[in-house]
């Protein structure tokens, strides 16, 4: 836990201090800002990139930004492309190599980068997504066999995140615990104020962020911006756009895997895999051998990849989940309830990005409910209990 | 980046990178099936567990999860069944001696026979399941009187698909060994079993109670051996599944493996039946 | 020598049955062997009886030219060879062919249905363990159908 004592207080000028800090120390600074017509991630170097007087109306298969009446530069709700990409990129080159007379020689691929070069610093995290890289923590590092690219890019990262206040219809982090406030996770949490002055609360969470709040000299926080600032995340709790019952739903979950509410969804589903790219969570990949035409040099990649496509599941002439159901019921089951056994803690941060991103507008809070509410286990259980 | 191995940061890195096997033998088993014998080209051999697999690796092809079927007591030697059923195992079929393939692992969970110790062994085997429960047959034997009765249960399509003949032979000469084979039709000039690998179980004779029994196969196959073991009366947490499911990265990362909540590269391929009966009974799941 | 009383009595496909309806059977049954490559039956002749294999291995042979010429089943010791003789035309399906020594009892099949018309209670006993050996010789059959071992080549 944060202590008030040491929250302070940063206008505009502290804001733009900070990115220029930022950049000086050799970080590539990222934030969110506008383009085509969506808040998404891009480079920083004045508050000026930031999305002010923007924000958004989102509901399942719906995004639109929409103009503030006044100058909030984190104004709308979530990001509608999650800072995956940043530490997690879509394409990495695992290793190259070349044929020799002995056989073959390789060498590991570097890491890389979409939007420049790492360290990273990303200005306005949500909560959500600070979640999110927690979970991809545990998932690409704290394993038998980590990925080392991931662990490089995420130690240097430097996490400022921003508390929500003004979430939209899709919003869920209540619910799963992980927002509108950070906790932990972070290097500074701001929340920003909008009262006779444009201002923002800082607070640090490791001691690098300590280091860089003292070097900004900013004005420490009066008693009336912490309380402005608590009002602003207990507005944001109160307003949340969806909930979810997160009450034994592993068992749930397994139990209910013949449960005709899979066939409902099926018929709805496109299985486009929109939602496993918007996610802040999913981390399949598949893998590509690139050679060149003589066969002498050849590159392996890792890529993205989603289990809504047909031959993720591929094995002996056919698919193991050939149906849109199957793959339906895969992905929900995996993120709300087998991530649990795997990994100990749900594999879904509450953002809300899959309802949004979802063409026909499927809400898995509402799937969820409807199995909650009218279960249908199978005869022999689903060894969930 | 060079590989420094005293860097713990590119080491890991490394761990990931395909280490050079020189192919130094390619015997075809069946028409469609060969079993190659890898050395290292940096002179460490592998030493892995029976029921562990490698990603093995046709350069510039890509590269698959393939079980070794080697003997764990000789490490400096790598042994691989492979079945031509696409594009990666047609090129790894189509080696030639003195070819170089890339091979990552070993990974995954063993059979454990170690646990069969003082017990009556019972290796279930359909098809090219038998590959695995090769290195398993293999360690029994080298210390077979540490076991009761062992049984090598194995069925294939036909005569012409049998696997590891003088194998076969050479454990039937074990002492208290039973060796039988079934195949689904044959020639007429077959001489044994024509039927399904569960007439052999059911034929079998075994103590249920204290047997471990090891299968290995197509998962329907799996499914209806493992329902005649526990008939029998041998515990479900005592018969161990050999599962497969499509793999990229064979280190839990990529996903692919999902068995629900098990990833079959890190928690198996081989998981106890009364750990994995839920699941298989569940559809496409 | 046993008699076929004995014989009868200790074989698996008559567990179960008391002493008097073994009895009965006797009356229908004889011994046979057979040597290696010797047919107890061949596809279209009456089935005018039934095997239980005492000792040895019975292989059932579909014939046909080239590769369609072989063996679809085996039956050891323990088991049972043809049912054909309980259903009309009451003709064999298959060859049934020694590949071993066989030792078997054969039962005439007009006698047992014969005994079966007047004895239901008899019928439905061996009723039963038909179609115990049906089942399992159909679910035998239908996975075999699915050629697991089969390969699936990858597009």
């Amino acid at each position: 836990m944060t202590d008030t004592e040491s929250a302070v207080a940063l206008d505009l000028a502290g804001l733009q201090a900070l990115v220029d800090l930022l950049a000086a120390e050799g970080y590539t600074v990222l934030g969110p800002t506008v383009r085509a017509g969506a808040v998404v991630p891009g480079r920083v170097t004045t508050v000026d990139d930031l999305p002010r007087g923007w924000g958004d109306t989102q509901e399942p298969g719906s995004y639109r930004l929409r103009r503030r009446d006044d100058e909030a530069l984190f104004g709308y709700a979530a990001d509608a492309i999650s800072w995956k990409s940043v530490l997690f990129p879509s394409r990495e080159l695992m290793w190259s190599g070349t044929r020799t007379a002995d056989g073959f020689s390789i060498t590991a691929g570097e890491g890389s980068g979409g939007l420049g070069d790492p360290p990273y610093a990303i200005l306005g995290i949500r909560a959500c997504d600070l979640h999110a890289v927690a979970i991809h923590d545990r998932v690409l590092q704290e394993r038998a066999h980590p990925d080392v690219h991931y662990a490089a890019r995420r130690k240097d990262a430097f996490l400022v995140t921003v508390s929500c206040s003004d979430p939209s219809g899709t919003c869920f982090c209540v619910s799963m615990g992980t927002g509108p406030r950070a906790e932990s996770g972070f290097d500074l949490a701001l929340t920003e104020l909008l009262g006779d002055e444009h201002t923002f609360l800082a607070r640090a969470g490791s001691e690098r962020g300590r280091a860089v709040l003292d070097r900004l000299g900013s004005r420490p926080a009066a008693e009336g911006d912490v309380v402005a600032a608590d009002e602003v995340v207990e507005r944001s709790t109160r307003r949340m756009g969806r909930t979810m019952d997160t009450t034994d739903i592993r068992t749930l979950l397994y139990d209910n895997a013949d449960h005709p509410r899979w066939d409902d969804v099926a018929s709805r589903c496109l299985s486009c895999g929109n939602c496993t790219m918007v996610c802040p969570t999913c981390f399949c990949t598949s893998a590509e051998d690139h050679t060149s035409l003589a066969g002498d040099t050849a590159e392996h990649w890792r890529v993205w990849d989603s289990c809504f496509t047909s031959d993720f599941s591929y094995l002996h002439g056919g698919s193991v989940r050939s149906s849109t159901k199957s793959r339906y019921r895969q992905w929900m089951t995996h993120k709300l309830a087998s991530w649990i056994d795997q990994f100990g803690t749900s594999g879904c941060v509450g953002c809300g990005r899959c309802l949004t991103w979802c063409p026909v507008g499927i809400d898995i809070t509402e799937e969820v409910a409807a199995i909650r509410a009218d279960p249908r286990p199978t005869a022999e259980p689903g060894g969930g209990g | 980046m060079p590989v420094d191995v005293a860097d713990p940061a590119t080491a890991a890195a490394d761990a990931l990178l395909p280490r050079p096997f020189r192919v130094v033998a390619n015997r075809r088993e069946t028409s469609d099936t060969v079993t190659l014998e890898l050395e290292p080209l940096d002179g460490d051999g592998l030493a892995f567990a029976a029921g562990q697999f490698t990603m093995l690796q046709a350069f510039g092809v890509g590269e698959v999860p393939i079980s070794i079927s080697g003997d764990p007591a000789r490490p400096g030697l790598l042994v691989h069944t492979v079945r031509d059923v696409g594009g990666v195992t047609r090129a790894l079929c189509a080696a030639e001696v003195g070819d170089v393939l890339g091979v990552r692992g070993p990974y995954g969970r063993g059979w454990g026979v170690s646990d069969a110790r003082g017990g009556d062994v019972v290796v279930v085997a359909g098809g090219i399941g038998l590959a695995p429960l090769r290195a398993a047959v293999l360690e029994v034997v080298r210390a077979r009187s540490g076991f009761g009765r062992v049984h090598v249960l194995y069925g294939a399509r036909t005569e012409d698909d049998l696997l590891f003949g003088r194998d076969l032979e050479e454990w039937a000469t074990e002492p208290d060994t039973e060796v039988a084979v079934i195949v689904d039709r044959a020639a007429t000039s077959w001489p044994g079993r024509v039927g399904l690998v569960t007439e052999l179980v059911r034929a079998a004779a075994f103590d249920a109670p204290r047997t471990l029994a090891l299968v290995c196969g197509p998962e329907v196959m799996m499914r209806f051996v493992g329902a005649e073991l526990t008939a029998r009366g041998v515990p479900a947490s005592q018969v161990r599944l050999s599962l497969e499911r499509n793999m990229r990265c064979g280190v839990g990362l990529c996903g692919h493996c999902q068995l629900r909540e098990y990833l079959l590269c890190v928690d198996g391929p081989v998981l106890s039946l009364d750990a994995v009966r839920p699941q298989l009974g569940i559809r496409e799941l | 020598m046993r008699s076929l009383q004995e014989l009868l009595a200790e074989h698996p496909f008559f567990a179960g049955l008391d002493e008097d309806t073994v009895g009965m059977l006797v009356g229908c049954a004889s011994n046979v062997h057979y040597r290696p490559g010797e047919y107890l039956f061949r596809q279209g002749d009456p089935a005018d009886r039934f095997f239980v294999v005492r000792r040895g291995r019975v292989a059932l042979d579909v014939h046909g030219p080239g590769r369609t010429e072989m063996v679809v089943d085996t039956v050891d010791e323990g088991g049972v060879v043809g049912w054909s003789w309980l259903v009309p035309p009451y003709r064999w399906f298959f060859d049934a062919r020694a590949t071993q020594e066989v030792s078997a009892v054969a039962v005439d099949a007009s006698c047992l249905r014969d005994k079966c018309d007047q004895d239901p209670a008899l019928g439905y006993a061996l009723m039963q363990r038909v179609t115990g050996v049906m089942y399992e010789r159909l679910q035998s059959a239908r996975i075999r159908l699915l050629d697991l071992y089969g390969a699936d080549r990858a597009g």
